[in-house]
Parts: structure tokens; sequence; C-alpha cells
């Protein structure tokens, strides 16, 4: 397929140049005069890429072959035996050709090999750890690189006047002043390699690393204004020129980060509108992060900084915009192009040297190079240290200062500015291009060797991994807040201030003109820890596959560990459902005009045993869309019948949007005013009916559907894959009868079913029973319908009574036939004789119910608190609390929608 | 310095509010300039409205809060030295202190233990010692804002009660809510440079 596209594209290329040239194409018969060829060798016209691929193809195969020990990348990092393995490949290269062909032209580099590397570093930066040090960072990175630059260069000249560096090596203050420049910068490529594998805590990571990252400006305006003095002459230089100087450090770096912030606020507007075109997302980002940086490059100013600033500046709202995949592609994209150009730069770096055609040695430079650089270093950031502390809340202490002097690697950004260099105007150059390189080995192999035990020895402080749970993210918000109000209250507007009024504009507008308004909608941070936290519940549920449903308990993995995990999980997977990962237990309370009835029946009917029918499927082709195939689709289907659909919204939402498009989809608006017009009929409490409930389940999917489609009311044709909320349907069939008049009961906040658990055991749960009950709970009243498919009900019961062994249940409650409960409840007001399906309240509150019981002891009273529906018709028996307002927060959102 | 001199003598009791809550002398002053910027008719207390003048501090979710905590049990007037018993809780936490520390002293107020007592009685309304799931929902409500459900928002009170309940009694004691923290730096976390 894709050959013959390529056939034709090539066609009347191929035909055009036929006519030119007398060789012939193999491609076009009929037009050689000389008869078909059948081969051709074109080297040429693919030599270039071809070479290309054929580099990366050996880095990666190098990585490939590194880590099929686990001791040696333990021991090693990947740089250094990248760096080993271009020197070998140099050598052979070298004994081949006789001469040193391949090397890391400064051209590639800057502006193809190091862009990824930036960008990948930007946009995945930790912003918030990012800016509360970023007085630090800065500090480091403008103080510290001038004062590298100046001392190294200083004392490298005092060391030639010393005579120590040969006579030999031609270079004065100035030529000194600007080596020093392009020799002290800490290299982004060469620390974030070694610190990946160190793992030091998180701030010590932040400083070094982002120093390295925004000394890029002190390092481009260093070098290009020592360059050009050096060019001019030292004695054509006028004091205007170091004023000069001085001011393009800010024209730079300030406008450097303002073509980034630009350029992010461009590509989070884009990514607004791409709704439609999701598959041009990842693109892109990558396009106007690199346009970012070309642009910078073209201005003369800090492209590192620029891309920087615009992956740290419009990752919050291009994450929010664009869809789920998108979001993984960028990811993997990224890593990948940033990996590859790590791993290309690091072993031409090892190619680089070989080419001793461009070496000059001198020892005296090179050792004295080697002691300043880690010399001046050190004793930059101690002193640095000594006065930031004198500000730092959290002081760094004497290992870390340690920690920063030794990684201040050197690398390839060094490497290719010192090739960068004219040999006319610096006649030293060639010792400088060798010094250089040593300098880069040595910090990257050396240093990068040593890091590793250094840091083990010292005993610093490592990134303790743990993951986020709901708990931290919300109290360190509250910690904000808090902190940014003592400071108000004492009158200090410090950094806590001004983070929280950035927080507040940001909510105000920017959020509001970059973020598409679904987005923004359910785009926070501590709903984002909730719904990741849920994903992964989910995906590790899924993984567990349902067989791990044993005596033993599933256990969550978001759970911090402890005895009660077992407990918690199935509350959880249960509770969970009312938000955007959400089994459809939750999705199911539904109760619904009458229209959507029949619908419902029929649906019900088509998906128990059924697979989807696969003309539902548009047959397409789009370059625009990714459509799933049917094998896909199939075995999707066959696995959501396996997995009794109780999580399919788990592997992806869409199923809850679909059903909201494709079936009730002309009920929407009706049914939502249906809710509205129930909540306020009834009066009071009773007024948080179930058909408000429904309408609540309608929105919730609506917006949880960050994943693919935001705003999904729109995105008609995303696909119309699934017949799966049958209990959504079903219980709007339950919903005839019950409107009138159960609605006033269910509310009771003291009425609640049994343990769940019992309840669906006893109860009749095939269809063909014909029994039903209904049971309300006080936290919910989820309406479930009992006679869902077999595969439901048995995944539910597995997991209930995986939640609470019979054993331990209460046998009175237990024991209620639903027929029985249908007689004993005249009131019921469940009018389900009219309905032939059997019918169940199914709290999402019951795996607690659950928990506690198979938590023994503790819990007798929340026990005694579930009874069956019937037993309490009184209202006044409110539970304090939480019962009470939860209904009031009902009726406020009915009243609202 | 004479002049700062004279300025101490003005606060009253410095010597014992500055062995009770740690301050410096600087520090101390300068609260107390920033009292008496408060205090708007020199009454010589705060009373509730004077914070709530502070303009950032109504548009902080929490400033209701914060504002009450100055005023424990039902008080309307705040004296100088409660106001910087207050404050004293987010002084950062000295390096050396807890092993020269006299153990018959009280601990002193920004501990860590402190500090979290603090953030506890912000959620813990009704003072019982447990944050509910009722308590914990509506400091959801004012932490996430209008952008998530109050569907989605009874989850993740839901959730967050449960992942920090370890007794299962459905709500979150202080133990538990120091627990659940246990892994984060409070200390840094809860403290402001300035006032040191």
């Amino acid at each position: 397929m894709l050959r013959a596209a390529l056939l034709l594209f090539v066609l009347p290329l191929a035909g055009v140049r036929a006519a030119e040239e007398p060789t012939p194409e193999p491609g076009a018969p009929g037009e050689s005069p000389s008869g078909l060829a059948l081969f051709r060798w074109q080297w040429h016209e693919v030599e270039a890429p071809y070479l290309v691929a054929l580099w990366i193809l050996v880095a990666s195969l190098a990585k490939i072959v590194f880590h099929l020990s686990r001791k040696v990348t333990s021991l090693v990092p990947e740089s250094c035996l990248l760096i080993l393995l271009g020197l070998v490949l140099g050598g052979i290269v070298l004994a081949v050709a006789k001469k040193a062909e391949y090397q890391l032209e400064p051209g590639t580099f800057f502006l193809f090999l190091l862009p990824p590397i930036v960008l990948d570093s930007g946009y995945f930066m930790p912003s918030r750890l990012f800016f509360d040090n970023l007085g630090a960072i800065l500090t480091y990175a403008v103080v510290g690189t001038l004062w590298n630059a100046f001392t190294t260069g200083a004392a490298l000249w005092g060391l030639r006047q010393a005579g120590l560096v040969a006579s030999r090596v031609q270079a004065g203050l100035l030529d000194f002043l600007l080596f020093g420049s392009l020799i002290s910068a800490v290299d982004p490529v060469a620390v974030l390699a070694v610190f990946e594998e160190v793992h030091v805590n998180e701030t010590l990571f932040i400083i070094v690393f982002g120093e390295s990252l925004l000394n890029d400006a002190v390092t481009v305006v260093l070098y290009k204004v020592c360059n050009s003095f050096v060019e001019m002459g030292s004695t054509n230089v006028r004091t205007t020129d170091y004023l000069k100087g001085v001011a393009s450090l800010f024209v730079v770096s300030l406008g450097g980060a303002a073509v980034g912030l630009v350029f992010a606020f461009l590509l989070a507007l884009t990514t607004r509108f791409t709704k439609r075109v999701r598959i041009i997302e990842p693109l892109l980002v990558f396009l106007l992060a690199y346009a970012a940086y070309l642009t910078a490059e073209m201005a003369s100013l800090s492209a590192i900084l620029a891309v920087t600033m615009c992956g740290l500046g419009c990752k919050k709202y291009v994450e929010a915009n664009i869809s789920h995949k998108s979001r993984t592609a960028v990811k993997y994209t990224m890593k990948t192009l940033a990996s590859c150009a790590e791993t290309v730069i690091f072993m031409l770096l090892g190619i680089s040297a070989v080419d001793s055609s461009k070496w000059a040695w001198d020892s005296g430079l090179v050792l004295g190079t080697l002691i300043f650089i880690l010399f001046f270093r050190a004793l930059g950031v101690v002193l640095q240290t000594w006065v930031l502390n004198q500000f730092r809340l959290v002081p760094l202490d004497k290992i870390d200062q340690v920690v920063m002097s030794y990684g201040g690697l050197r690398g390839a950004v060094a490497f290719a500015l010192v090739i960068l260099l004219d040999r006319t105007k610096v006649p030293a150059k060639d010792y400088f291009v060798a010094t250089t390189i040593v300098v880069v080995f040595f910090t990257v192999i050396v240093q990068g060797l040593t890091i590793k035990p250094l840091v083990k020895w010292l005993k610093v402080k490592r990134s303790e991994h743990h993951k986020p749970t709901l708990n931290q993210e919300l109290h360190e918000h509250t910690f904000d807040h808090i902190l940014a109000a003592v400071e108000d209250v004492v009158g200090h507007h410090g950094y806590h201030y001004w983070r929280d009024r950035w927080e507040q504009f940001d909510k105000k507008y920017l959020s509001q003109l970059l973020m598409r308004r679904s987005a923004y909608r359910i785009r926070d941070q501590i709903w984002d820890v909730y719904y990741r936290l849920n994903i992964r519940d989910a995906i590790s549920f899924v993984d567990q596959g349902g067989h791990v449903l044993s005596s033993t308990g599933l256990t969550l993995p978001s759970m911090p560990s402890r005895n009660s995990v077992a407990e918690t999980s199935v509350t959880n997977l249960l509770r969970e459902s009312g938000s955007g990962a959400c089994l459809d237990l939750q999705v199911i309370d539904t109760v619904r005009s009458g229209r959507d009835r029949e619908d419902a029946a029929m649906h019900h009917l088509l998906s128990g045993g059924l697979y989807k029918p696969r003309r539902r499927y548009k047959a397409s082709c789009s370059r625009h869309f990714i459509s799933e195939d049917a094998q896909e689709r199939q075995d999707k289907e066959v696995f959501q019948q396996n997995m009794k659909r109780r999580l399919e919204s788990f592997k992806s939402t869409k199923h809850n949007i679909c059903f909201t498009k494709n079936k009730p989809r002309p009920h929407k608006a009706g049914r939502k005013k249906d809710g509205v017009a129930n909540a306020e009929a009834i009066n009071g409490k009773p007024a948080r009916d179930l058909g408000f409930q429904d309408t609540a389940a309608v929105i919730l999917t609506v917006e949880s559907e960050e994943e693919e489609e935001s705003n999904s009311s729109e995105t008609e044709k995303e696909d119309d894959e699934g017949i799966i909320f049958v209990a959504r349907a079903t219980s709007e069939v339950l919903q005839k009868g019950k409107v009138s008049g159960s609605l006033e009961l269910c509310p009771s906040p003291r009425v609640i079913p049994p343990s769940p658990t019992c309840a669906e055991k006893e109860l009749p749960w095939k269809s063909g029973h014909g029994d039903l009950a209904v049971y309300v709970s006080s936290e919910t009243t989820k309406i479930v319908p009992v006679d869902m498919q077999m595969g439901w009900n048995q995944s539910i019961s597995s997991l209930e009574s995986l939640a609470s062994p019979p054993c331990t249940q209460d046998p009175t409650l237990t024991h209620l036939p639903p027929r029985q409960l249908n007689v004993d409840e005249p009131q019921a007001l469940l009018d389900l004789s009219s309905d032939p399906r059997p019918s169940f309240a199914f709290p999402p509150s019951l795996a607690k119910a659950g928990r506690s019981r198979s938590e023994s002891s503790a819990d007798i009273p929340q026990q005694q608190e579930l009874q069956p529906l019937m037993g309490h018709k009184d209202h006044t028996h409110l539970s304090p609390g939480t019962a009470n307002s939860h209904w009031c927060i009902h009726f406020n959102r009915g009243g609202r929608l | 310095m004479g002049a700062r001199a004279s300025h101490a003598a003005a606060v009253p009791g410095a010597e014992r509010i500055r062995r009770e809550t740690g301050f410096s002398q600087a520090c101390l002053l300068r609260l107390h300039h920033r009292f008496q910027a408060l205090d708007r008719n020199n009454k010589g207390y705060l009373s509730r409205v004077d914070l709530q003048q502070i303009g950032a501090l109504a548009v902080n979710p929490l400033g209701d809060r914060i504002i009450d905590s100055f005023f424990p049990d039902g008080n309307h007037q705040l004296d100088f030295p409660g106001f910087v018993r207050v404050l004293a809780h987010f002084r950062p936490v000295d390096e050396e202190d807890p092993g020269v520390r006299d153990p018959k002293q009280p601990e002193p107020l920004n501990s860590r233990m402190n500090k979290l007592r603090f953030a506890f009685q912000l959620y813990d309304l009704d003072r019982d010692g447990k944050i509910s799931r009722n308590e914990m929902l509506q400091v959801l409500r004012l932490m996430v804002g209008v952008q998530v459900t109050e569907e989605q928002l009874e989850s993740i009170a839901d959730r967050t009660v449960q992942e920090a309940d370890e007794d299962g009694d459905g709500a979150v004691s202080f133990l538990e809510f120091t627990k659940s923290l246990e892994k984060m730096n409070i200390e840094q976390k809860m403290s402001i440079r300035i006032l040191k």
C-alpha cells in the first residue's frame, strides 16, 4: 500500500529525470532507451539520511547491549559508555578511512540535537519545584557562570604569564576569557544524563539541573561578547562595548525567555482548537517549541532558555487541552527524541575526539584547566551558597554543596562552541579544542563514574519516590493557602503571596483563555490526583483480572499499604464510580422519563448476549483520526463482556459518552429538565430525587471525558462503541413507576438497605424470576436494577462477597426474599408491578458496609444502619451531619442545573 | 540601633513573648509594627474586622478559617501576644533545636506537631478532634472551586477520608492526619522564612 503510494509519487519524478538523464529509471518502463536495468545502486541519493539513520541505529543497538547487563549500567552511566563506544567507533572509522570522517558538527548539534533534549527537560520540569528554588537556580546560573568564566579565564592567563603554559599557545587575556566562558558552563545534557541515574533529592537535582539550563543565556552572551572582542582585537574594544556586553546579557536572557513564553502562549492557544484534529496535537507541540528555539536562535537570543520557558509555560494548558492519547504521544515522542539526541551526542563526542588533526596538546593548559574548573566551581558554590543560605528557608548543607560542586559537568555545548571558534582569529584554537575534549571526557567519565559512589558515601538525601495520595495533595494546597494568608497577615509580600497572586490570575484569565472550557472545568490538581489514582486502581484491577477476586481480597496499589487495604479497596472501586474513572455502578443511578423505557428495554435485550453488530462502525481510513480496527474492537467487546461490564469506563470513558450520545440523546435535555423539575416539585429533602441523580450522572460522565472527547456533546463521530450502560437503561425502565412516588421515599437518609452484599446474594438476579426489591441507601440512593446481565451480577456479588464474607452477615438482613419485600412495603411506592424487571438499590457505599464487616468488630453501628427500606419510613430519623448535608447538596445542585 | 532598642521597649512583655515563641528581637519588632498597622483605631487589640480588611485574605479560600484560628475560644479580641503566638507556628524550625531542648519545657509552637495541629484545626470545624467526611467535603469545596461537580467532590472527599482513615470510623483523627502526611516535609512546608 505504502509502496504503491510511493511508487506513484516517484513516477512523475522519475519521468522528469529520465528525460534529463540518459540512465534509465527502473520505475519508469518504456522511457529507457537502453533497456531495463533491473538493479541500480543509488547510494549517493540516500547517503546523508541513511548515515544519520545508521548512526542512530547503532547508538540504539549499543544502548540495548549496555542494558543487557544490569551490573554495568548500574555502575557506569550510560553517557560514559556511549562516549567510549564513540571512541571505539571513531577509531575504527579512522583505521578504515584513514581520516576522521564523522564528528559532532556544531550546526547539527545546535539545530537538531540540542532542542529535543532541552524541550524534554523544560516540558517535564517539575515547575513547582523549579519556581520554589528559582532564586538559587538563577544565582548559580548567572553569578556562578560569570564567576567560573572569569576566574578560570584569568587564572589560565596567569598560568600562561607564569610560563606554565607553553609559549606556543598564543593567547592573550581575551582568548583565555573566551575559553573560560565556553568551558565554564555546566552542561544540561551531561548533567541530565548523569543525575538521572544518581537520584539525589529533588531540590539538589533541580538546582544543578536548572542551573545548567539557565546558564545558557550567560554562556551565549559571554561567548559572543568575548568572541567579538577577540575578533575586534583587544585594542579596539571601547568602554561602550563592555557596557553593551552587560546589556546584551539582559537582552539575550530576557529576550530568550520572552520568545519562549510567547510561543508557549501560542501553543496553548492553538491546542485549544484542535478538538477535531486530534492527530496533529503532538505535532503542534513539537513544531511550536522548535519554532521558539529557531526564532530565538535567529535573533541570537538564548535558544535554550526560550525552549525551556516554552515547555515550562505551555505544559499546564497543553496537557489540559490535548487528548489523552496525544499526551501519551507527546510524552513518548519527546522522550524518544531526547534520548536519541543524547545518545548521538555522546557517541559523536567520542568519535570527534579521535580526530587528532584538530588537536594540539599542551599539558600545562590541560591540567591547569582541569584543576581550575574544579577548584573555582567548588569555591563559587561555597561562596554563593553561603550568601543564599541567609535567605533560604532550608539551607543547603555541606553535603549538598559537595554534590553541586562535583556535579558541575561539562559537555557537548562546550565542545560545539569550541569547534565554532575561528582559527584565524583565535590562534590557540587547537589547544582549546584538545583541552575542552579532555575536560568534557574527564567530567563525564571520571566525575560521572564517581558521583554515584560519592553520593552514596556522603549519604546524600536521595529522592524518595512515593505515590501521591489525595491527602497529601489536598493538604499541600491547604498549606499553600495558609502560608499565603499568613504572609498577608504579617504584611510581607513574599514568595507565597506572589504565587497565590499568580494562581488567581491564572485561574481568572489565563486558564480561561488558554484551556478549552470543558478541560478547564475538570482541570484541578486535586481532581487530577484523584483521577489518576482511580485510573491506576482500575488498571491494576484489570491487570489482576477478575480472578484475583479471591478471598485474600484485592488490593489497590494506590492506597497506602496498611492492614486495611483489602477492605478499602472494594469501597473505592465502587465509590469511584461517581467520578471520571467510574465503574459503571454509579452511572446506573438513573431514573428517566418514560420514553427511554423502550429504548432501554431494547437496548438491554440486545446487549444481553450479542456482540455489537459490525455495521455500527463506519469503515474509516482517515488520516485524521485513529480508528481502532475491527479486531481490536471485537477483542475489546469480548473483553468487556468477560469483565462483566464492570470495568468499562476504566478502559476509556468513551462508553459513557456514547451512551449518552447515541441513545437518549434526544432526551438529554429533557432529562435534565426532568431532574430539575423533580427536584423542585418534591419539596424538601425528598426532592433529592432520582431523576436528578440521573442528570448528575450524565453530566458527570460528560465532564469526565477529559480523555478523548472533552466536548463530548459535540464530538459525535468519536465512536459508537458502547451498548454498555444497560444498567442505566434499566433503571430508566424503573423510572416510570417510581418517579411519582418512590422519590419521596428514597431520600430518607435513614433508609438503608441491608448490606448490599447480602441483598445481592439473596435477590433474584436472573430476570426470569421477575422478583424485585428496592433498597435505598442513605448515602447514595443509587438505584440499580436487579436484572442486569448475569455477568454483571456475578461479578458484583463476587466482589461483594469478597469484601464481606458471607459468614459475617447478619442473617436477618440477608434473608429478605425480595418478593416479600414488595408485599411488606405497600407504601414502597415503587410501582414495580408495571415493570417486569426486578430492581435493587445499590449504594456505592455498600462496599463500605461490606468492608466494615469484613473488618469485624469496630463497625457494628454501621451495620445496624443498614436496614431494609421498609424498616424506616420516617424521615426525621436523619443521621446527623453527613446525610443531611448530602441531601442538601444534591438539592442545590439540582437547582443549579 | 538606639531607635531599635527604644522600639523594642515599646513591645509589651517582649521578653516573655520571645521566650514563648522563639522569635528574634527584630522579627518581634516587625510583627509589632504590623500589629499596630492592622489595629485601626489603636484599640490595643485586633478584631475580626481588622483582619478581614486585609485585601488578599478575602480572596483566600481559607481566609475565614485562618482568621478564625486567630480567635480561639470564641474570643473577639486578639492581643499582641495572641497574635504572635499564632504566627509562631510558622517560624522555621531550628536545626539544632530538638537535641538541646529541655524535656520539661513544652514543645515549641513551631514544632512539627504544632504546625500540623494548626492545619488540622482548620479542617476540624466542630473541634471534635476528627475531620469528618463532611468537613473534608467543605474544605474540598473551598479548594477545588467550581470546576468539579458536587458529585465528584463527594467522591473525592470519600476517598480522601478513606485513604487516611485507619480505624474505619469514617473520619480522620489527628493521629491519622499526621500519619497521612508523615512523608511530607512539614517543617519546610509550613514555615515562612521571614518569621525567624
